[in-house]
């Protein structure tokens, strides 16, 4: 009778130990930030609440990686999503932020639905909850109701992760919360919906169709390029980042379908190989997105605004938090030595390997993937190199800059522990692989003793060698000796600086073109920046732009008003036709419902009958 | 040993680079029927650059101090990867061609980052030009690797530094090669290295506030990434074997051949330098997604196996 009850409680794997991991490396430094963030921003009593909550948040998350029950699974879900709604609502004085709850409770409800009805299909089959027993029925399950469950867990699971058209709730709700919880959020909470999609699909459900992969590969390419052309239009700094997480996500899942795709097509070492470069991928953005929300947050603490083209010159008064941002920056765009750079490059090598040893079509989709992969990740470097230069390189741009203070020694210290992670998790590449092995391994129940991962601290050389399909190349990558050799041929530079005698240095003001004061109005705005783009990429930005002249006289002009917006394609195709559709069916429906109280027993008579049908007929 | 090779190959990079884009520039005016400089004047150009002072930008951090030594940097790192010497390099075992596209990418990462340093708007406009060509060259140069890289079952740079039969897909990718080289080198049609016009100017215009001797450094970085990609170019589509038997009219002839590659090149660029209009930035958009589509093409040839 009581055979749902979960006999298994929890499930330590490999899989949830790096999960744990991920949970912790970027929880613990947004709680020291958060000392250092809270303090005079909120009143003592909200402190309180805000570590409450954030206990809770950080709890609920653990146990979502680590429970082995599909029902538990679902209650710490379901925790995880109401915590962090209230925390999106932290603010309660915005009211963006109870708009940005709304659309974000919303959303993640309609994920969960769909999760609860894949979970219910696997019940119905395995008659118990316990993932070992829906692990072993799944097996023998029919490939329509695989199919099935299959889009359901990707719907619900894309939800969470924000995969594009379904991430509308995410550049609302991350940049709301307070900078702490954003950065949990972006750093790790939509990891879980990875996690998910790892655990239900690749490890219960098993990958047996190509088309699986095939799919998530789409999805995420459009994920990618959608979330990145987008945060270069952005102008916010943290939807600027919330959006950047849009496109991450799209990078992980590249590597988590590429996964799927090769073990579908027999290929569990290359599997395991770009399943390694997608969970890689995942801890990195993990590490360089908290740290990034963490200085935006300290940069709105210190001054108090978070547009960019307000903003500008900030190296000068907070050069630490500079420095952080810089080598988020860098990560994020993956520039060699640090992590970003190791995991990109590990995915690109994923799909040339896929690509070499598959046939035909594949081939060319494989390559196209990559080279939309490198277009995402030239555009993630605009992106960046706007961010950072117009936060804190130029001048000011406005009063907001001009009562800047560094961050506390809290705030900082949270921002150099994950900067520092973003140095290591690029140097000691080769130990990261070995354990991300294990876990990739077992996940896909693949033996991997007997792929030669021949791994030193020094140089990395998965060696795919011997694959189902025939012999691979081994490749290289070092990137401790790239740092090494990069750092000597700074110091060739230098020798040649210093070589032939020693100019006078003058600090001077920039070249005016002969006028007088250039001032913050002369400089390039962040929208400047960003127009190539809008211009290249206008068939899907649609771009409006109104230029208007103000005249005093017909000779004089006496202002110029400039205005330009991009369309939000998707939350005027598809949401806002969608919302309005709902309106319109619950206006239809309050026809029933006039409030008489005859007709409600009516209802409960004919329900009642119906019921007895239903229970006599099934 | 190896030491002495990364020394030798560095100095080669050094040295040479610049008698490379004085090549060109002699080239481009002797197609104009003009006298024109000499072959030397980039090192002239050098010589006077890196003997003077220069004046810093008030605005300016240290992102703009640093950056000439960075964009060195990644360049003499690419220098060493790429096989010159006896077709081997002393780190040939990094030298995979997708790092190299990141590799790259930290150059210029940083040059973008010191042209918003200064505060000047024309900083602004290059390095926003500059992200965005470079962000649409990496696709098609991502594709273009792979059609090569697929031939020869690595990325490894080194798996076709040796002779090798040139296929149509080689060719293809070559030319593909060629055009992102004239995007990446900032020549015409994409840039124009020759005018400070603020309407077109992309590269010049993010090193406009350099001056002395960091402008010397980041103008060396110049010539030698362009030296890097003729090396490279002359690698897929006339492979070149190694030097098997040491007599003297041997080595006299590969060497000719060996060098008469990387003039074939040069001349290519000065006659495509002459004959081309500069394009409008946003017909750049169009170049390169044909690049793009030539390298996917290149892919679809090797796939096919020829």
């Amino acid at each position: 009778m009581l055979d749902f009850l979960p006999k298994q409680l929890f499930l330590f794997d490999p899989l949830s130990l790096f999960f744990l991991f991920v949970i912790f490396i970027v929880s613990l430094p947004s709680a020291i930030y958060s000392l250092g963030y809270l303090k005079k921003e909120y009143s003592s009593f909200k402190i309180i609440l805000s570590w409450f909550l954030l206990v809770i948040f950080v709890l609920s998350m653990v146990a979502v990686v680590t429970v082995g029950n599909v029902l538990l699974f679902l209650v710490a879900w379901e925790t995880m999503s109401l915590v962090s709604y209230f925390l999106v609502v932290f603010d309660t004085t915005h009211e963006k932020s109870i708009r940005a709850g709304a659309i974000y409770i919303i959303m993640t409800h309609i994920g969960t639905a769909f999760l609860v009805a894949a979970f219910m299909i696997m019940y119905k089959y395995a008659h118990s909850f316990d993932f070992i027993a829906i692990k072993n029925v799944c097996l023998v399950m029919p490939v329509l109701t695989k199919n099935i469950v299959f889009l359901l867990l990707l719907a619900g699971f894309g939800t969470k992760a924000g995969i594009v058209p379904l991430h509308i709730w995410l550049p609302y709700a991350h940049p709301q919360a307070p900078s702490h919880i954003s950065s949990i959020m972006s750093g790790v909470m939509i990891k879980t919906a990875i996690y998910g999609i790892i655990r239900f699909v690749i490890f219960l459900l098993g990958v047996n169709s190509t088309w699986w992969g095939v799919l998530i590969l789409i999805l995420a390419l459009i994920t990618c390029l959608v979330g990145v052309i987008y945060a270069l239009m952005e102008r916010d700094i943290k939807r600027l980042l919330a959006y950047s997480s849009v496109e991450n996500i799209g990078i992980i899942l590249l590597g988590v379908g590429l996964a799927m795709l090769l073990m579908a097509m027999k290929m569990p070492y290359l599997a395991v190989f770009s399943l390694i470069a997608g969970l890689y991928h995942l801890v990195n953005h993990a590490i360089f997105k908290g740290l990034l929300f963490l200085c935006a947050g300290s940069v709105y603490k210190a001054t108090g605004t978070r547009d960019i083209e307000k903003l500008g010159g900030l190296i000068k008064k907070m050069p630490q938090s500079a420095v952080y941002f810089l080598i988020g920056s860098m990560a994020i765009s993956a520039l060699p030595p640090l992590n970003g750079f190791v995991s990109e490059w590990l995915t690109l090598q994923a799909f040339f390997h896929g690509a070499l040893n598959s046939t035909g079509g594949t081939k060319l989709f494989l390559g196209i993937c990559a080279a939309m992969l490198a277009l995402t990740g030239g555009l993630a470097a605009a992106c960046f190199v706007k961010a950072f230069g117009m936060v804190f390189l130029g001048l000011p741009r406005s009063h907001y800059v001009q009562s800047a203070k560094e961050a506390p020694f809290s705030m900082n210290s949270g921002m150099f522990f994950l900067s520092f992670l973003a140095v290591v998790f690029g140097i000691a590449v080769g130990f990261i692989i070995k354990l991300l092995a294990k876990v990739a391994a077992g996940v896909m129940n693949i033996d991997i003793s007997s792929m030669s991962f021949s791994l030193t601290n020094l140089i990395l050389t998965p060696r795919i060698g011997l694959t189902a399909v025939g012999v691979g190349k081994s490749i290289y990558l070092s990137t401790p000796m790239l740092a090494l050799v990069l750092a000597a041929m700074g110091l060739v530079g230098f020798v040649l600086y210093k070589l032939f005698g020693k100019g006078k240095l003058i600090i001077y003001k920039i070249w005016d073109c002969g006028y007088y004061k250039l001032d913050s109005r002369n400089e390039y705005t962040g929208t400047a920046f960003s127009k190539p783009f809008r211009i290249a990429f206008s068939f899907f930005l649609l771009p409006y732009r109104k230029t208007q002249k103000i005249r005093e006289s017909f000779y004089h002009i006496k202002s110029f008003a400039y205005e330009t917006h991009t369309t939000p394609v998707f939350k005027k195709y598809i949401y806002e036709p969608l919302v309005a559709l709902v309106l319109k069916s619950a206006k239809f429906m309050r026809r029933i419902q006039p409030g008489s109280i005859h007709l409600y027993l009516a209802y409960i008579f004919c329900t009642l009958l119906l019921l007895i049908i239903f229970m006599d007929k099934f | 040993m190896k030491i002495i090779l990364i020394l030798l190959q560095l100095i080669f990079f050094i040295v040479l680079a610049p008698f490379l884009s004085g090549l060109v520039a002699k080239l481009k005016n002797s197609f104009r029927m003009r006298r024109g400089q000499s072959v030397f004047q980039p090192y002239y150009n050098l010589m006077k650059l890196f003997s003077k002072g220069e004046v810093v930008s008030q605005t300016a951090s240290w992102i703009f101090k640093v950056t000439p030594f960075i964009v060195i940097s990644s360049t003499l790192t690419v220098a060493l990867l790429v096989p010159v010497f006896i077709l081997s390099s002393p780190l040939y075992c990094m030298s995979d061609f997708l790092a190299i596209i990141f590799i790259f990418a930290l150059g210029r990462f940083f040059l973008a980052l010191a042209a918003l340093d200064t505060g000047s708007s024309f900083g602004g406009m290059g390095a926003s030009r500059e992200m965005f060509i470079s962000s649409l060259v990496e696709p098609a140069l991502c594709l273009v690797v792979f059609s090569i890289s697929m031939q020869f079952g690595s990325t490894n740079i080194f798996v076709f530094s040796g002779m090798h039969a040139v296929s149509v897909s080689s060719i293809v990718a070559a030319i593909a090669l060629f055009l992102v080289v004239i995007a990446e080198t900032s020549r015409i049609p994409v840039d124009n290295q020759e005018t400070h016009l603020e309407l077109t100017m992309v590269h010049e215009a993010m090193a406009l506030e350099y001056s002395g001797r960091s402008l010397a450094l980041i103008e060396m970085a110049a010539h030698i990434k362009q030296m890097i990609w003729f090396f490279l170019i002359a690698q897929i589509i006339f492979p070149i074997a190694v030097l098997s038997s040491i007599n003297l009219t041997g080595l006299f002839f590969w060497g000719l051949w060996y060098l008469a590659r990387i003039f074939i090149i040069v001349i290519t660029v000065a006659l495509v330098e002459v004959l081309v209009a500069k394009m409008r930035l946003f017909r750049v958009a169009d170049f390169l997604g044909f690049v793009f589509v030539l390298g996917a093409i290149a892919t679809v040839c090797a796939i096919l196996g020829v």
